[in-house]
Order: C-alpha cells, then structure tokens, then sequence
C-alpha cells in the first residue's frame, strides 16, 4: 500500500462509483469494515511513513513556496542533488511550502530514520557542500545555520517554537505550512486531513454546522470581518435550486501574501474548508477566485482538485453522503477591485469587474442571481480546525470581539520579514519588536502600515493597540487582509500617501463619481505637497498647495460617506491617518519645503563630496540630464540648476560620495 | 494559431470570455484584433463588449510585447524598499518607460501591483525567474544576461519530487 486510495485487501471497497462513509476514519485508523491484522499493520504503517515517522533513507525538506523559490531554493536543490550524487549518499528530497520566516530562506530540514527533524536557514548552494558533509557525513549538526529541531529542544539546539520568531505565534492556520508536503492528499490525511470533513458530512446537519461557526465568532479575514456564520445563514435560509460558494484567492493588497503562502503550502485545508462551507449552505458549485499573479498556488490548487476528484472528495455523492459539490478555479486577470464580492462575481461572470450596490447581499442574490457566499481563503483555513476543536475552543482565544488567530505578513524595514500568526489581542507592538526582530540597522522605527490600501499607517503612540477589528480600526487603521509593513525612520509619510492614493486611482473601476474623481483630485492635492515649484513662474500655481490641503480632510470624508463599495469607502485612509499622526511631516513639506526623510526628491539638494570622490565618472554616466561634470580622475559636480533629482547617481556611486539632503 | 482553444469550451457561455482571452494571450503574448472579433463570435457578445474586458484588466495587453518580460514589484513593501528607483534605473538602462518595449522587441517593462513575495523586497520578475532583494547596482548585469542569451525556456515552478 502506497496511498489510502489503494486497496489493503479485497474486502475493502472505497471507490468512486461506490463511496464508503468511512473512508477518511479508515485511512487512519482502519480498516474498519474488517479484521485483519495484516490489514491494520499496512495502515498503521503507511501512517508512520506519510507522516516521516517511519523511513529507511534519510528526508531532505526543501521550502519550496514562491519566497523559498525567489531566495534561489531551485539551485539549493540542485546542489544538494549534485553533492549526494558525488558523495554516494542515499537521501529522499522532498520539497515543501513556506514555513513562514521568510527572511531566513532558503530552510532546508534534514531528518534521519528515527532522529528529530532539524532545521537549517540561509542554505545557499555555496554553503550545501559543508551542510552535506557535516551532517551527512560526520553525522553532526551544522551550527552555523541551525535554526532549531521539530523534537525536544536542548540547550545547543532549540526547539524551532522556541526561538523568538516563533515563539509568541499560535499556528492553526499555518499548522502545516513548511511541514507537509502540499503536493500529496496521503500526507494531508495521514496528519488529521479532512476528519472535520467526515465528521460533518457524517454526524452534523447543515444547521448544526452554521451554529458552531456562529459560536465559535470566526469573522471573514478578507478585511471587513463579517461573521462567518451569519452570512452562511443568510445563504441556507434561501430557497432556490442552486446556491455557489466561492473562495476569494484575490489577493490584491500590496503587501499581503498569506494567502498565496497558505495555498501553496497547505491547499488541501483550504478545499476542505470550502466543502464544510458549501455542504452547511446547500451549495452544489463552487469556485475559487485566484489571482493571475500566483502562478505556484494555481498549480497546486489544480494538483489538489485532480486528487479530491480522485479519491471522491470532490464530485457526486462525496462519502455515501449524498453531497454533490464541483469545484472549479477562475484566474483573475489583474484587476484589485475584484477582490469586493460582488466585483468578484461580475468578474466569474465574464464582465467587467466592477461593483454593484448592496444590497441585495450576494448571499441572497450573487453569482447569476443566486445565493453566493464568498469567503476569503485564510477564513476557509479556519474551519475544519473548529470544527475537530470545538467552537467553544476557538472562542478561547481572542478578544471580546475578535476570535482566533490572525496571520499577518510582516514585510518592510523588519529584521524577520516573513508570515506570522498571532492570537488575537496580541499588541502591535509585540508583533514588531517581539516576533519581528524590530528594525535593521539600529535605525528608529517610524509608523507600520496596516491593512493595505484600505487601512492606514500607525505611529508608535498607539503601538500598544492589540489586533483586534474593532481597537484598530479606532486607531484609523483596519485589519485588512493582514498586509504588515513596517516603516523605519528614512520612509517619508507624505510620499507614502501620495503611493497608495496613485494605486488607488489606478485601481478605482471608474463606477462611481466620487471614487473615480475624488480619489483623482485627492492625489492632485498630495502630488503639490512634494513639489520643489523651482521654476514655476505662475505663482498662483505653487500657493495652490495651500489651498488644496485646506480642503483634504473635507474631499476624504466625502469619499468615504458616498462611494459605492469598499474600495472607494476606504480609499482616503492612508491619507487621513496620515494627517491625524504625522501632520507635522505633511506641515515640514509645505512650510519649510523640504522632507526630514530625505525621500521626497524634488524637495532635495545633491552635491558630491569632493574629499570622497575619485572621479571614476560612473555617474555621469548614469545621469540623464547631463547635470554632472568633472575631468577624469577629479572630483566632479553636480550643477543644481540641471539636476532633475532622480537619485540614479547616488544609487550609482561606489564610494558613497553623493549625499542629498 | 488558436482555434484549438475553442475546443475546451461551450459557445455562447459569456462566462468563459476571461478565460478565453487569457489562453489567446498565451499563444500570442497579447491580444490581436482578429483573435478578439473570433472570441467575440465564440461566446456570442460584440465586439465592443470584449474589448471593454478586455481594456479593463491589468492582464490583458493589445499591442505584442519584447521577448523578455520585466516585471517590477510596485507593491508597498518594494515601495518601502526603494523599488521605484529600481524602475527608474531600468527605464534608464533599456531607454523606454514602464509599459513600453524596446525597440528591437527584446524587452518589455510591466509594472505589477503585488507579485507576493514582500518578505524579500525589493522583488522583480525577468519571464519566470525572481531576483529578490535587488537594488540598483545589480540592474546592468540582469539586462546583461538577458540581451545576450536568445530567450530562455519558461522555468516550471513546479517543483520535483525525486529520489537521488
């Protein structure tokens, strides 16, 4: 027996055309419809294997989710297989998804036949050659890139929970994130897979389903945290002949990836979660809405399908139970809108992605007229982990408001950039300074921005907010779908303003007036704030700036009050949180022209030091206005009155001569 | 070219324009007018209908594109981390602006929203390939390694199970 689709004898008789109910307790604990002590040993063994309890060769975990890939985890393969190859060593190379501390990439585990699972970091195919050899050969540990073990911690080697980065995590999303093989449906249910699935279709009525998730408090992690359960029974009290669930995989907000990290890593919990959805509401076809973008987790949406399909997890009569569900993946084509559900559905429906006003909710009304529940992928991740626990269990942890766990991608100017997941009720600042390592290169930590797009970037005085839906929007930013990027002192937040309000414009369908053309006014506003107005004759032009900041606050609250969906209603955002924690950067910017971070590159001087420079004339090269000049070999200069500001010298200069301020 | 497209999908279902837009865009690169009148046959709506779609995401392109696609990360992390200057480098580099091609169709600069790969920012994508935490200096020798070699063969991401 290789996998629980094949037969341990003839008695055994799970297949398509003829479904078993209890196919998914049998594969761990079977058989169950006979005795047979031979029969019992296969399973029991082909779990031990599925879970690398039990292996004759030697496991080599390669992090092989999109992070892992960009850090160069293809070559790190490469070298290992070519290293093995040449010291005559026998090892099984299994890749895997991203176990989240992507800073650390590429990590690469090494477990021997009956040992703990040890984990290596920063493997690069320079240093493979010496991880092979000390740890394959003189069977010792590789201490310089240790990062812990997946058994008992001891001193020298930690437990991989242990150590900072993971140590104030709670994992129940990402349980099986980097640690199973995301390819293989055996390894998913060898470690617990689909028994909420079974248990369901088996001993719970779709109402009885509804009520847990509607007790346990799960709110929708796409970012406007609507119970789960209750947009669920909007969608089983309707009454018609078929009903759609939809998993939202489009994630648009820059600088969030827990999504994509989640379906590549673990893609089976997300499917599971998405048929635990569609049985309670009575859906029979479902879709998952994935951006074009993750081309990785398409495919392994794709390999999960094929196999559920195979294993009759997926199609007619799904375990005996008489549950039909299909489930197909719609490839979005890149538009950030679409990510609002009834955009989403416009665009299933082969439109233009723009939204319609609510209601009707698409739980009464969606996908072709019919009842539609749409639900984001990490919220899908959350529901067979209930469903095994108990609501009253997921209810335990949290906030008064907010229950479980939320992941958050910390990116930006942190030490341990990466995917994180915290119980609900962490402080913001814990999540920086505590898991995230806090700031590189012992410079001050200035806002983190929140929420993407929609959200808004917070100072250090109120760190001490705690995640939560309601405590952050309160602060004026929101949860979002949990993009986290931290800001260090050198970031300008006016510049930042003006960056998401460009995104925002770009990305505003153009239904609705106000988003469409208060969005545009409003970075009209922002684009004079950072002007050097050099040589502008019309004077009325440069005190224009004046008067459009004047009116900011009027032109965001209008936005918000009028627009139809949520893309417009939260656009002004970064620009109000901006005004109400740093209106003395925007008011630096305005009265004294020029920006403290050093960012805004109009409001710049440059010069050269002449001690410094070497005159190797690498910058002339680089400028594209021909504003620098200086003989060979002399010290050059640059004639102010010709800079266009774009910065290409100093990014060009090797002896850190060009300065601006 | 791509009539074998139409064979995986029912005619007159409106829901399977984007799809099949996005396949005539793989066989092309972008999408030509004739290819968009034959969809617009196929899955019965005008013209006009399709090409409102079709102008509508960010995916879909109706001019033909360089060999080598540059995909820089415009996303907030990548902007914390500098990625317009890195735009700006390889606008200078390759002379053109973001959204244009080179002149002698080698190259092609897109700006994406958000690729997902924020942990290692600054992030862009040269056809298939990632280079993560990029900056300015290294611009020249990627430009290099692409206008030399004739163009590479897509890089599967899908990674392989296998026994050494």
């Amino acid at each position: 027996m290789k996998s629980f689709i094949e037969k341990c004898c003839d008695e055994c008789w799970h297949s398509l055309d003829k479904p078993c109910d209890l196919f998914v307790r049998c594969c761990t604990e079977g058989p169950l419809c006979h005795h047979d002590k031979a029969c019992v040993e296969k399973f029991a063994f082909l779990n031990k294997q599925l879970k690398n309890i039990e292996h004759d060769l030697p496991i080599i975990f390669i992090g092989m989710g999109t992070c892992g890939l960009a850090s160069g985890a293809l070559k790190v393969e490469e070298a290992i297989k070519a290293e093995l190859v040449k010291l005559n060593i026998n090892a099984i190379i299994q890749p895997t998804g991203c176990i989240g501390y992507c800073a650390r990439e590429v990590i690469v585990d090494v477990k021997f036949p009956g040992q703990d699972r040890i984990s290596y970091c920063e493997v690069t195919p320079k240093i493979v050659p010496k991880l092979i050899q000390r740890v394959f050969v003189e069977k010792g540990i590789f201490k310089e890139k240790l990062l812990g073990t997946f058994g008992k911690g001891t001193p020298e080697i930690p437990n991989i929970n242990e150590i900072p980065f993971f140590r104030h995590q709670l994992k129940v999303v990402l349980e099986n994130c980097g640690v199973i093989d995301p390819t293989s449906i055996d390894a998913y249910i060898a470690n617990g897979g689909f028994k909420a699935l079974d248990k369901v279709l088996r001993l719970m009525k779709p109402n009885e389903v509804i009520k847990e998730i509607t007790d346990s408090g799960l709110r929708g992690r796409g970012g406007a945290g609507f119970p789960t359960g209750k947009k669920w029974e909007f969608a089983y009290k309707q009454k018609t002949d078929v009903k759609y669930m939809v998993c939202n995989a489009d994630e648009g907000d820059p600088g969030a990836f827990m999504d994509r990290s989640v379906l590549e890593s673990d893609p089976f919990r997300v499917v599971e979660g998405i048929l635990i959805a569609a049985y309670s509401i009575g859906a029979s076809h479902g879709y998952i809405y994935c951006r074009a973008e993750y081309p990785l987790a398409i495919v392994r949406l794709q390999n999960t399908i094929e196999l559920c399909k195979k294993y009759g997890l997926l199609g007619e009569n799904i375990l005996n139970s008489g549950f039909n569900f299909e489930l197909k993946i719609k490839k979005g084509a890149g538009a950030f809108v679409c990510g609002e559900e009834t955009a989403l559905i416009a665009s299933i429906e082969g439109k233009r992605g723009m939204p319609k006003p609510r209601p009707p909710f698409p739980a009464v009304a969606g996908l072709w007229g019919k009842p539609t529940v749409i639900n984001n992928v990490e919220t899908m991740a959350n529901i067979a982990y209930i469903i095994n626990n108990g609501a009253e269990k997921y209810a335990s942890v949290g906030t008064a408001s907010s229950k479980g766990t939320k992941v958050f991608a910390l990116s930006g100017n942190i030490k341990n950039t990466g995917l994180v997941e915290v119980p609900m009720g962490t402080t913001l600042n814990d999540v920086i300074f505590k898991i995230g390592g806090g700031i590189p290169d012992d410079k001050k930590f200035k806002a983190v921005q929140i929420g993407g797009p929609s959200g808004g970037c917070l100072p250090t005085s109120v760190l001490s907010t705690e995640v939560d839906y309601e405590s952050l929007k309160q602060v004026g930013a929101m949860m979002g779908s949990g993009g986290f990027v931290v800001m260090d002192e050198e970031t300008c937040m006016v510049d930042v303003a003006k960056y998401f309000l460009t995104f925002i414009q770009n990305e505003s369908c153009g239904k609705c007036v106000p988003c469409r053309e208060g969005t545009k006014r409003m970075l009209e506003i922002i684009e004079r704030i950072p002007k050097s107005y050099r040589n502008t004759k019309n004077k009325l032009d440069e005190l224009q700036r004046f008067k459009g900041v004047v009116h900011l606050q009027r032109l965001g609250d209008v936005i918000r009050d009028t627009s139809l969906c949520g893309l417009g209603q939260s656009a002004a955002n970064p620009v109000l949180s901006g005004l109400r924690y740093f209106r003395d950067e925007y008011e630096t910017h305005l009265y004294e022209r020029r920006c403290p971070s050093h960012v805004c590159k109009e409001l710049l001087t440059y010069s050269i030091d002449n001690t410094i420079c070497t005159g190797c004339g690498v910058c002339t090269k680089k400028c594209s206005s021909d504003a620098i000049i200086g003989e060979k070999a002399q010290a050059h200069y640059i004639i102010e009155d010709k800079c266009t500001r774009c910065g290409m010298c100093i990014e060009s200069c090797r002896f850190d001569a060009i300065t601006a301020i | 070219m791509h009539t074998h497209i139409f064979e995986n999908y029912e005619p007159n279902d409106k829901s399977s324009l984007i799809p099949l837009l996005q396949e005539v865009q793989s066989v092309y690169g972008y999408l030509p007018e004739s290819a968009l009148q034959e969809v617009a046959d196929f899955v019965g709506m005008p013209l006009s209908r399709v090409y409102g779609v079709a102008t509508f995401y960010n995916q879909f392109r109706l001019a033909p594109l360089g060999e080598n696609i540059i995909r820089v990360c415009r996303g907030t992390a990548c902007h914390v981390k500098n990625s317009a200057n890195i735009l700006l480098a390889l606008e200078n580099a390759l002379n053109i602006k973001a959204g244009g091609t080179t002149r002698d169709r080698k190259f092609t600069i897109e700006v994406v929203n958000c690729i997902g790969a924020c942990s290692i920012a600054p992030v862009m994508t040269v056809n298939d390939e990632y280079y993560g935490r990029i900056t300015v200096k290294d611009i020249p020798n990627i430009v290099k390694k692409y206008s030399k070699a004739p163009k590479p063969k897509e890089v599967s991401i899908t990674p392989e199970v296998g026994l050494v």
